[in-house]
């Protein structure tokens, strides 16, 4: 036991069923509010008029697709190292959200393009580098979906997720890198370039999309978890009481 | 064995690691070359593959000169990362099947050195080929002699790192039902992505008349990462497929 309690799926399994109401409670609230202030409190642009509203959803889905991707990568990474089961669940059950949070990054980007720049699409190094991303967790996820031994999809995904994240500090830089279409970073440390309205709104709907992330997550975690471990005693045990209730 | 004159480290054993690490590339590279000699057919069929692909882009336009001129280097790098894909299986499916794969992951000799003497063989057998008819299929493009240096130059030090990731792929996927060549693929080509932007990028720069340095050395820092990196990722690719 000790600060190893968790990591046994029959010990996290109502861990998780306790926190993920909460995050996704947190995620509803803070999304509301995000929005309010971006849809409602916020000025309008004076070059891009209330396109840019757009950001609200972009910039924190584009945040979230390369956060997610690293976290994946590291409970594979944890799998692989040390054998775990959890680990390689949790990996298992970020990489759908990471999917959905890169195709959201690109469709929002796609129709906040299409306005600002005239394009729905440019091939510019960050949309080349994110549609990557993409295309690593939808290989992901196929790969898990061709093997049949879940131990093996474990640890071959984490294989590959290792491989592909390479490619999360090349997106991260791309618009240093390579001076292309894409913007720069309006947000740094200290001094961002937008007004605190606008930034109040954007870090709020992050976090609200973290705690989506967070929320589905660990869901779909619950899912894997009694899906994967069928045969065993504490998922007998836990049949037994959610039947006599 | 111990002798009374042994040292406290370990040269000897650490020496004949270093050997045994040479012994089981020289070996493994010996062995693909060997096999991919008597098998010369299905080579040529790869080689004529990427002539094909090659060709089918003029005939699918109005073959306008400058068009093609554009066109050409690109063409010739996405044949190129379409040949390496196709010959991918072969690397280690009819080893994985009659149990040598198994065999060379439990001999004592070190399995990424093994893995990367195959790579290179794969890579002697696939990749070279396509370096070298690289300037007769430019002639189909009209590309100057210039810009097909530069396009060999770059297929030379891109082609290298086609196969050592693709080698990740290939080991993955083994074994799998609907494993073939749809899931390499959706695997592979992400990853194969900015080998093929920086070397179709390097022609188009030299072209215009600049220096395709920076290029070469994105190229060249690509080549030395899948070096360091894809023997140790593919063994453990094959480790794992062999579970």
């Amino acid at each position: 036991m000790g600060r190893f309690k968790y990591a046994a799926p029959a010990q996290f399994y109502p861990l998780a069923g306790k926190m993920a109401p909460w995050f996704a409670a947190a995620a509803a609230i803070l999304a509301v509010i995000g929005l309010v202030i971006g849809l409602y409190l916020a000025p309008i642009d004076v070059t891009q008029k209330d396109s840019y509203r757009i950001i609200f959803i972009h910039v924190p889905a584009a945040w979230m697709s390369m956060f997610l991707y690293v976290v994946m990568a590291f409970w594979g990474a944890l799998a692989l190292a040390m054998n775990t089961r959890l680990s390689a669940m949790m990996a298992q059950s970020i990489a759908p959200t990471g999917a959905l949070m890169t195709a959201l990054a690109l469709w929002t980007g796609a129709f906040w393009g299409k306005p600002t720049w005239g394009t729905y699409w440019a091939w510019d190094a960050r949309m080349t580098t994110e549609l990557i991303l993409l295309f690593l967790y939808l290989g992901i996820i196929a790969l898990r979906n061709a093997i049949d031994d879940p131990r093996r999809a474990d640890k071959a995904c984490g294989v590959l997720a290792l491989v592909g994240v390479v490619n999360v500090p090349i997106i991260y830089m791309s618009v240093k890198w390579w001076n292309t279409l894409h913007q720069g970073a309006t947000i740094k440390a200290g001094n961002a370039s937008i007004a605190a309205i606008m930034l109040a709104g954007m870090l709020v709907m992050v976090f609200a999309f973290w705690f989506y992330s967070i929320a589905v997550t660990l869901v779909r975690l619950r899912t894997i978890m009694l899906e994967r471990e069928a045969g065993t005693a504490w998922v007998a045990r836990l049949a037994e009481t959610e039947k006599e209730r | 064995m111990v002798t009374d004159s042994s040292p406290a480290f370990p040269v000897k054993e650490a020496m004949a690691f270093g050997d045994g690490a040479f012994t089981a590339f020289a070996w493994a590279l010996r062995r693909d070359l060997r096999l991919a000699m008597r098998s010369r057919a299905e080579l040529g069929v790869q080689i004529l593959f990427y002539i094909i692909v090659v060709a089918l882009f003029p005939l699918s336009m109005a073959p306008d000169r400058e068009l093609l001129l554009l066109l050409g280097p690109g063409v010739l790098w996405v044949a190129a990362l379409l040949a390496s894909l196709l010959s991918l299986p072969r690397l280690f499916a009819s080893d994985y099947a009659d149990g040598t794969l198994e065999q060379m992951a439990l001999s004592p000799l070190p399995l990424p050195a093994l893995i990367l003497g195959k790579i290179s063989a794969h890579w002697l057998t696939t990749g070279l080929p396509v370096v070298l008819l690289a300037p007769l299929l430019s002639i189909q493009y009209s590309l100057e002699s210039e810009a097909v240096w530069v396009l060999m130059a770059g297929l030379l030090i891109g082609t290298p790192v086609l196969s050592l990731l693709g080698a990740i792929g290939a080991a993955l996927t083994l074994g799998l039902r609907s494993g073939g060549g749809s899931l390499l693929a959706l695997l592979i080509l992400p990853l194969y992505i900015p080998i093929l932007i920086f070397g179709a990028m390097a022609v188009d720069v030299a072209r215009s008349g600049a220096s395709a340095g920076a290029q070469f050395s994105l190229l060249a820092a690509g080549l030395l990462l899948a070096l360091a990196g894809a023997p140790f990722a593919t063994s453990a690719a094959v480790r794992i497929s062999l579970d």
